[in-house]
């Protein structure tokens, strides 16, 4: 479905895509993992055939974006990163003019509308101006307008990133039940819970290269511990606190605001660091994240 | 050539086109018709009236103190029926002037509308020849009210008047054109204000409200040279009834106008979004 080798490109100096190989099969939820200018949305443009590359391979839909761009984008669905939704149409109109640009026929273009409208729950919102409606409702839109041309494969460019909780919910619902259509799903996201929800396999991106790569189960088993403990000594304590504490766990990351310590029993380790004397001022036991798989191989946090 | 090498040349060639246009500019047209169809009516008449205030002012008002004047042929007719078909062909520019220019502003900067319609199967040339498309249509609505204008006025002088309809069309393809093709280079509102500070000199300079000859030689180059004149020179001698075969020159400066609009606009478009 996608396959992209030695992958590079360059913005003249700027290095935004350094060599990234990866493949993905039909049916797959694959995920780009990374902080914000790690190279996913550069990614994601080469692969949605509107970036072309500066050197290796690339492969979409069985066909090499240089001499089939047309080709591939009229099978895939594109959801940008910033809502490009047409501000001058209504929410149907939207779908249909979308449609239209893909050379469909308007009785089809006219019945996927209603049926898209329905899935992205926008049916009583036909003829709201796009302006008027909430932020998960336009990502929903842009999602609909999407799959207007019925796509093989669909990239989405950070889509959650600005929405409440909830909208959130709601997306992620309707994400899923692309996946189980079987449509292939190609996502970049910031948020650890996100991939963790959606992505069958990801792979970590960092400054342009692939850092780790993996289920999210197995990327979190093999960078990090069953579960971490969190302790907060006040942001002048913590240094200090982290001295005494070496050697707990299986490993410890100092955080500016707060100590991470990885073990299989959080339990356990925050007992012995109770019985060195020290008094954490909050403590937390959780299970092991991407967030923690990716401290562990940038030593930086995800989002900053 | 060798074998090889026109191979590679000929694959090229089927690449440009292919990746350039898929022939659907009629979608990006039925947008605009969906926008227009909806919205801005307000915006729409007022550019068309401009051309009639100045009519009715100059023509009407100025006419009667200036009386006759010679047409293309040495005739005398009205400066009313002189300035008529000047104002015609300024209303086909002005409408078209109109889409292509800030409305293709705003979508470029502001609106993303481009990105979304160039993420399809539609190719840069889809969108240029669509946007264009919807300018020149709305030049040539502009262009046939005015028409209206002027037959009532009585202002057309002969049945060659009719031509002059697709002769505002292709006045309104090259100003479309042109348009777009300069706005695809603009970044701010400032460079914008330029285009204005154009139109209005080439609009009261371009033979539009006195004849040519008033000029010394190199200003008369100079303005020979404007496209305004030569949509002035051509619809004024179609509605005097003045034809001749010099004409179709002024047919081949609005040609060579839009395909090298079309050009440019497609190349920027490719440029700034298939990156």
């Amino acid at each position: 479905m996608l396959r992209a080798t030695d992958l590079v490109k360059t913005y003249g100096e700027k290095c935004a895509v350094d060599g990234i190989d990866f493949e993905v099969p039909a049916g797959e939820s694959f995920g780009l993992l990374g902080p914000n200018g790690a190279g996913k949305s550069t990614t994601m443009r080469m692969v949605g055939a509107v970036s072309t590359r500066t050197s290796g391979e690339l492969e979409i839909l069985g066909l090499d974006p240089n001499d089939y761009g047309p080709e591939i984008r009229s099978q895939l669905g594109v959801v940008p990163q910033a809502d490009n939704l047409d501000v001058d149409l209504r929410v149907r109109d939207n779908l249909l003019v979308y449609g239209r640009y893909f050379g469909l026929d308007r009785k089809i273009v006219a019945r996927r509308a209603d049926e898209l409208l329905e899935f992205a729950q926008l049916s009583d919102r036909k003829t709201a101006r796009v302006d008027d409606l909430s932020g998960g409702m336009k990502r929903r839109l842009t999602i609909a307008r999407a799959l207007i041309n019925e796509p093989a494969m669909l990239l989405l460019d950070e889509p959650t990133t600005g929405l409440d909780p909830q909208a959130r919910h709601i997306l992620w619902d309707r994400l899923f039940q692309l996946k189980e259509r079987g449509i292939t799903l190609i996502l970049t996201t910031h948020y650890m819970d996100e991939a963790e929800q959606l992505c069958d396999r990801l792979i970590v991106v960092d400054e342009g290269k692939i850092m780790a790569e993996g289920s999210p189960a197995n990327l979190i088993r093999q960078y990090s511990s069953r579960e971490v403990l969190e302790v907060r000594f006040g942001t002048e304590h913590n240094a200090n606190a982290a001295k005494r504490l070496e050697g707990l766990g299986d490993r410890m990351e100092l955080l500016p605001d707060r100590i991470l310590i990885y073990a299989p029993d959080g339990e356990t380790v925050l007992n012995q660091v109770i019985a060195t004397g020290l008094e954490p001022i909050t403590s937390l036991v959780r299970r092991s994240s991407l967030e923690d798989v990716f401290l562990r191989l940038t030593g930086r946090s995800l989002i900053e | 050539m060798t074998m090889t090498e026109l191979a590679v040349a000929s694959h090229r060639r089927r690449l440009v086109d292919k990746t350039l246009y898929a022939g659907n500019a009629r979608s990006v047209m039925w947008r605009g018709w969906r926008v227009a169809s909806r919205t801005h009516y307000g915006i729409m008449i007022s550019g068309f009236f401009e051309p009639v205030f100045y009519l009715l002012s100059l023509g009407i008002g100025l006419g009667g103190l200036v009386g006759v004047v010679a047409a293309p042929d040495g005739r005398e007719i009205p400066y009313a029926a002189f300035i008529a078909p000047a104002l015609l062909a300024t209303s086909a520019m002005n409408g078209a002037i109109y889409d292509s220019t800030w409305n293709v502003f705003f979508k470029l900067n502001y609106s993303k509308l481009y990105d979304g319609m160039l993420a399809t199967r539609l190719g840069p040339l889809d969108v240029a020849l669509g946007e264009i498309g919807i300018a020149l249509a709305r030049g040539a609505v502009y262009a046939g009210g005015f028409m209206i204008v002027m037959t009532v006025l009585g202002l057309n002088m002969s049945w060659w008047a009719l031509a002059a309809l697709p002769a505002t069309v292709l006045i309104a393809f090259g100003f479309a054109s042109l348009g777009m093709a300069v706005t695809s280079y603009m970044k701010t509102f400032q460079q914008m204000d330029w285009i204005n500070f154009v139109l209005l000199p080439m609009f009261l300079l371009s033979a539009t409200f006195y004849p040519l000859s008033v000029y010394p030689q190199l200003v008369q180059w100079f303005i020979q040279a404007m496209p305004l004149w030569h949509a002035v020179e051509l619809v004024r001698s179609l509605t005097t009834g003045v034809v001749h075969l010099g004409l179709l020159w002024h047919v081949l400066y609005f040609t060579v106008l839009s395909v090298i609009g079309i050009r440019f606009t497609t190349a920027r478009l490719r440029a700034l979004f298939l990156t």
